[in-house]
């Protein structure tokens, strides 16, 4: 007899072998997952989902697909959640502080309660990449938020209707566009390539026969 | 976390460790390769192949999964359904919200186009999205787009198609360069150098990444500016066939919401199928890396309604899949792993083959480890040993937690440390190296106004594909696609509609011998588990 557990979806009981991770479980139970299923393997957040031990006071939030199932688990999965994302063109804002009291007002409203951290599925200092997108300081904020999945856990927690993950991909792409250095070689190759610098060397492998081919695939320099 | 066989085994992998690092393990010669693939890759096993017996593939081979697939009718075949109550009405119609649909519908707005995405999960639920360890450009001052072509295409065993590969490899620098403007951070050095590493069968160091987070940022970036600027995006709604016009142009699909199951029509002057690749469809039983929607939908849309597939019988194992723990069997330990120095070690502490051999072979000769009792067992089969303490020996300590982070909390999540102990992996299905034919525009060569773009496409990569050159197709390819459907749609003019075709696909089916109940595309996996 395999070793089973008893899982509560949505409030009713289920046997599921002790191996399951909450995802799979609701399958074993019978579930067609449509909603609160995505990647399945932790990148995507779609599988966001809040569960309380039996007897045991914490709420914990977890993604259903990275998580195993344990022994009077009560399980709520939150399928979506209205986070609420603002929109802007990349090519019009500037990286500085302004940009933040526009777009999310809100982040200065956080009273520090840290529930955002406690919620992280992926236990990322939320509340502290927050801190640094209030000061302005994005790359600090891109570089701490750069693990998160989106799976809004921190939103449902938050008292001050932050929407955490929003404000992280804002802060990453004005470092990745604006702050991060500029890249010479790939400005240089786009140049060239546009010059038509490589065309008729294309142009000419593109012709060479299979054999040929074959012999300057098998013999070319692998740098080291 | 490891059994007790299993402790046994990492006690020889780190015996030999030292001796190890001290000689780069050769890499096999052409015929040795060769030699290999045939007797182990699960492409060469016949049993897992049938023929496909209508259609313009007809007499080929396919996976035996998606050949029942294309024997299935479609579900609208006894529907009445109203094409002349339209619900949506747009100039380009693209079907899949992943990193390929995404681009497409960004540039097709660039372009002034009415655009929409139509897509059966979430946009970003995706294949793009699970993408961990790079991209490829020829963006270096040793490295040049010839050099990039030569490697992708004796990787791809000489088959892919010179005018698609050209593309690729030439419009990779732009394709980094519009990312970055996008606002995606690159790993770079403090004076703006892309930091670049090696893939199986590279020749130069052009693997550009986000950590190994690479797929997800690029997703979470381009789904911002999707929803930045506007363009209508309607979740959980799958495709379920494409509508045709009296001239026979693509002008739309039906589509089916997959929460009321109600039947919805979007008539289109052009149509960008983007929906991806077939890996839960699990061909020869194997675990797969891709996320739930990976059903090869695309593939029968387009094949139903005349355009042909290429190269649908040759599919991608990713050699580093996961072993051990049951929970995440299947899940992609990123080839990165392998670029910052792991080895792949057997049971018994040898590193039977060269880490950074392309991916049909390195998944061969895992294959062939276990086959030959150098596997270690685990519940759900065997798998071999990926030494990733050697990347914190080789990097410094701190390596793995900076450059491979997902990684690294994909196995704390279960108890395994991998920067003290090595990992336990087995081959895992990950990509269609085929996929819808198309020129170089992008376009079907079969339904005027009909483009695929991203891993639905067959032809790219021939019969195998480089670690890196599928994000960069879905940029490359996703761009292209969106940018020419804005420019066709100025010019066409649609007929009448029509779904003649899921009549006449029906007959060629009777008439085969193969008249069915089956439905087809799939849309979801079937995982639950039913007692009656």
């Amino acid at each position: 007899m395999e070793n089973k557990v008893n899982v509560f979806f949505f409030g009713k009981r289920y046997q599921v072998p002790a191996d399951l991770t909450i995802m799979t479980a609701m399958e074993y139970a019978g579930y067609t997952l449509k909603r609160g299923c995505g990647c399945r393997h932790g990148f995507c957040g779609a599988c966001a989902t809040i569960y309380r031990i039996k007897g045991q006071n914490e709420l914990k939030t977890c993604l259903a697909c990275q998580t195993q199932v344990q022994e009077g688990m009560y399980v709520a999965s939150i399928p979506f959640f209205p986070t609420d994302k603002r929109t802007y063109s990349i090519n019009d804002i500037k990286p500085n502080q302004q940009v933040m009291m526009e777009l999310y007002p809100e982040i200065y409203s956080c009273i520090g309660c840290n529930a955002c951290t406690k919620a992280c599925t992926q236990d990322l200092d939320v509340m502290h990449y927050i801190a640094h997108a209030q000061r302005g300081e994005f790359e600090k904020c891109a570089e701490l938020s750069i693990d998160c999945v989106g799976c809004g856990c921190c939103s449902v927690r938050c008292p001050a209707g932050i929407s955490h993950p929003m404000v992280g991909v804002l802060a990453r792409r004005l470092t990745g566009k604006y702050l991060a250095p500029e890249t010479e070689h790939l400005k240089n190759r786009v140049e060239e390539i546009n010059h038509g610098e490589f065309d008729s060397l294309i142009e000419q492998i593109m012709q060479k026969p299979i054999t040929e081919m074959k012999e300057l695939y098998n013999t070319r320099e692998i740098e080291k | 976390m490891f059994t007790e066989s299993m402790r046994e085994s990492i006690k020889k992998v780190e015996a030999t460790r030292a001796e190890r690092m001290k000689t780069e393990p050769r890499r096999m010669t052409a015929e040795e390769k060769q030699s290999l693939l045939e007797q182990y890759h699960p492409d060469y096993r016949k049993e897992g192949f049938a023929e496909i017996k209508i259609g313009p593939n007809k007499g080929e081979k396919a996976p035996v999964e998606l050949t029942g697939l294309i024997h299935s009718n479609s579900r609208l075949l006894n529907e009445n359904i109203d094409l002349s109550k339209v619900d949506y009405d747009v100039d380009v119609l693209v079907i899949g919200g992943g990193g390929a649909g995404s681009s497409a519908a960004i540039e097709a707005h660039e372009a002034g186009a009415n655009v929409m995405i139509v897509t059966k999960l979430r946009i970003g639920d995706a294949n793009t999205m699970m993408a961990e360890g790079g991209i490829q450009a020829a963006d270096k001052e040793n490295d040049s787009p010839v050099q990039h072509y030569l490697d992708a295409f004796g990787g791809g065993h000489f088959a892919a198609r010179p005018e698609l590969l050209k593309r690729l490899v030439m419009e990779a620098p732009d394709a980094i360069r519009w990312l970055n403007d996008l606002g995606v951070m690159f790993d770079k050095d403090a004076d703006g150098r892309m930091v670049t590493t090696h893939g199986g069968g590279t020749s130069r160091k052009r693997m550009h990444a986000c950590k190994d987070y690479s797929g997800a940022e690029i997703m979470r970036t381009l789904r911002d500016e999707v929803i930045n600027r506007k363009i209508p995006v309607v979740e959980f709604t799958s495709a379920v066939e494409l509508i045709k016009d009296d001239k026979g142009q693509v002008a739309g699909a039906v589509l089916l919401n997959m929460e009321t199951d109600d039947y919805l029509v979007a008539k289109a002057k052009t149509v960008i199928i983007a929906t991806g690749g077939a890996g839960r469809l699990h061909y020869q039983n194997f675990p797969t890396s891709n996320h739930y929607g990976a059903t090869a939908d695309g593939l029968i849309l387009g094949y139903r309604a005349g355009a042909p597939l290429l190269y649908q019988d040759t599919i991608q194992y990713h050699p580093t899949g996961v072993a051990y723990p049951s929970q995440i069997f299947g899940a992609l330990v990123t080839e990165k792993v392998r670029s910052l120095g792991a080895m792949l070690v057997n049971k018994d502490g040898e590193a039977y083959a060269h880490p950074l051999e392309t991916r049909d072979v390195s998944a061969s000769a895992i294959i062939r480890e276990c086959a030959n009792g150098k596997g270690v067992d685990t519940p759900l089969g065997s798998g071999v040993w990926l030494d990733t303490p050697m990347i914190e020996i080789l990097g410094g300590e701190g390596t793995i937690e900076k450059r491979i982070p997902a990684m690294l909390r994909m196995y704390l999540n279960y108890g395994i440390d991998m920067r003290k102990e090595p990992i336990l992996v087995y081959p895992t299905l990950h990509y269609q190296n085929g996929g819808l034919e198309i020129g170089g525009e992008g376009y079907t060569k079969a339904i005027p106004n009909l483009l695929v773009a991203g891993e639905a496409v067959g032809g790219i990569h021939g019969r195998n594909r480089l670690m890196g050159n599928s994000l960069l197709d879905i940029i490359v390819f996703g761009r292209n696609a969106g940018k020419a459907a804005a420019r066709k749609a100025k010019e066409v003019e649609l007929g009448s509609m029509n779904l003649d075709h899921v009549q006449a696909y029906a007959k060629e089916l009777e008439a085969a011998g193969l008249a069915t109940d089956n439905v087809s595309p799939m849309l979801l996996p079937q995982y639950a588990r039913h007692e009656r």
